[in-house]
């Protein structure tokens, strides 16, 4: 199995052991051992719900540094539509991806106008009757990991289409040969993420076989470096070529507001979208042909990786948006669209592969389960006590982890050492 | 050695929010245990609307689930009205839900007809003014 690369990680140094990250995590993958929390790697969806509720800024993502850009002679910036919502009193994304040139960037290319190839040919697709009752958005790569490890029965009603990032990497890729004749291998492609899920999906592809990204960067470290070169003097080149549909990706609801038409439901928050993908297993939301569900609250303006509050910024995207024209997208690219892999399911829950074995644990974890005080409260190091029974089971944890447990243990003892003194005369 | 495990739930015929946590607790424990995601399918689903019909029509019950490598077994069982004629009820689009359940969507009739649906074997009894007893077994692939 190819080793894979997470970009969620942890600044050891600053985790005091407590337990926000521990219960918020999704898909339980964090414990907390000899006073620091742990991401046990098969389980982690690289949402970032962790890196956004730690209080002491220890959680963090790796993405790549500006350095990146020297590796290469061409370099073209592609920003994320969130991006533009990031600066105060700024709705001129022309002012903002000149900016991008004043910090090392040759040339920009809008990953919103990936979005709009990304609207114009799911529009086909459901048009074609191909796709199943209920599609679900492929956009957010923590949404499809969530689907794949907690989901398998819904990995068909996913969209089969790329994400805007790969589209606008192709796009982008194409025209800067054509501007400046260099080979493809010279040129450096840098996506600029509100998150560490694409982060992660560039490095560990979802859709295709090898990413046309070259570097991630994250938003917040580029902020000031951007925000010392927006309002420069100097005259903006027209950089600009996005419409309204495709910026609007950046706010929960803008993908889905694209296609027009049907019935479509924007989920935000990666609790939300667990509740909703029960709602489409139970097949209990007859009347809803689109779901786009996002991981972030607000969308992507919401991502762990964003500077701006994302309710102001998702209003300063409207603002913006609200500018340009519903949409700039006139022919349709020369390339494959379509996923080039399926997605898979991956049995991360699985606790054996030999079902008789599996059988016999689940039974075991029930006793324990019973057990346990029942209060979650995370002292053990484990999110939940049916966690810890878990842990207990695949001998990953033991039952005097938990507190309540050990003081019974020690009354009990104590109570045994007290008869026993009182036998003894001394 | 535990050949099978049995899950045990109280469904509270009150608390219609709650509707639904049983079903989902069982997927997960199934997910847990490698099953194919077809088999976590037919059982959610059966489970799913077995569960719905006891909030809406019967107060509540008791459900329990035992599952084995071979199959898995729910057996639902509740003190409520009782359904008078089980062929009528059996029809899709037949439904005795209440208006007001109605219009938030549910009662269109097809629970009975879907839990047969999903299901490998569907034995139903019910007495009126005591109670209905469902029994439904998915069988695993093999």
């Amino acid at each position: 199995m190819e080793k894979y690369y997470h970009s969620v990680t942890l600044d050891v140094d600053k985790c005091k052991g407590c337990t926000n990250c521990l219960k918020q995590c999704p898909t339980q993958a964090i414990r907390v051992r000899d006073g620091k929390a742990k991401i046990i790697k098969e389980r982690c969806i690289d949402c970032g719900v962790c890196i956004r509720v730690c209080p002491y800024h220890a959680k963090k993502a790796i993405t790549d540094s500006l350095s990146e850009l020297d590796k290469f002679e061409y370099k073209v910036a592609l920003p994320a539509p969130a991006l533009y919502g990031q600066f105060p009193k700024v709705n001129d994304i022309n002012k903002i991806l000149n900016a991008l040139l004043g910090i090392g960037f040759d040339d920009c290319f809008e990953v919103a106008k990936g979005a709009e190839v990304v609207t114009n040919r799911t529009k086909e697709l459901i048009k074609s009757g191909e796709l199943m009752d209920i599609t679900i958005s492929s956009a957010c790569p923590a949404v499809l990991r969530l689907i794949s490890v907690r989901f398998p029965n819904l990995l068909n009603n996913v969209l089969p289409i790329k994400p805007p990032i790969e589209v606008a990497a192709y796009m982008a890729r194409q025209e800067a040969v054509k501007k400046t004749g260099l080979s493809e291998d010279k040129i450096g492609l840098f996506f600029i993420t509100p998150c560490p899920a694409k982060a992660t999906s560039i490095k560990n592809p979802l859709s295709v076989a090898k990413s046309g990204i070259d570097g991630v960067i994250s938003i917040k470290d580029v902020y000031l470096k951007l925000a010392h070169k927006i309002n420069s003097d100097s005259p903006p080149k027209n950089l600009q070529s996005a419409g309204f549909y495709g910026v609007s990706w950046a706010n929960v609801g803008g993908e889905a507001e694209a296609l027009e038409e049907g019935k479509y439901i924007a989920v935000d928050g990666i609790h939300n979208v667990i509740n909703i993908l029960e709602a489409v297993e139970n097949e209990k939301l007859d009347d809803i042909s689109f779901i786009e569900a996002l991981a972030c609250p607000g969308g992507c303006v919401g991502g762990p990786l964003t500077v701006e509050n994302n309710y102001v910024a998702k209003s300063r995207i409207k603002e913006t948006a609200k500018k340009l024209p519903k949409t700039k997208f006139s022919e349709d690219v020369d390339y494959n669209v379509l996923w080039e892999k399926p997605m898979e399911y991956n049995p991360i829950m699985n606790l054996d592969e030999d079902i008789f074995t599996a059988i016999q644990k689940a039974s075991e974890i029930d006793k324990i389960y019973k057990g346990l005080p029942g209060l979650d409260c995370g002292s053990c190091g484990s999110p939940s006590c049916k966690c810890l029974a878990e842990d207990i089971v695949r001998n990953m944890a033991s039952e005097t982890d938990c507190i309540f447990k050990l003081r019974e243990k020690v009354k009990t003892l104590s109570n045994e050492m007290n008869t026993l003194s009182k036998n003894l005369k001394g | 050695m535990d050949k099978s495990i049995v899950l045990k739930y109280d469904v509270d015929g009150n608390d219609f929010s709650l509707a639904g946590e049983a079903s989902s607790s069982v997927k997960k424990v199934l997910l847990s245990l490698g099953f194919d995601p077809e088999i976590i399918r037919k059982v959610s689903i059966a489970l799913y609307e077995g569960e719905m019909n006891m909030v809406i029509h019967a107060n509540g019950g008791v459900i329990t689930v035992e599952i084995s490598p071979e199959e898995i077994h729910m057996l639902l069982e509740d003190t409520g009205p009782g359904i008078e004629d089980i062929e009528l009820a059996m029809q899709e689009g037949y439904s005795t839900a209440s208006d007001k359940v109605r219009e938030l969507g549910f009662g269109a009739g097809m629970g009975l007809s879907n839990m047969k649906k999903y299901s490998d074997v569907f034995i139903i009894t019910s007495e009126v003014n005591k109670g209905t007893r469902v029994e439904m077994v998915v069988k695993n692939k093999q």
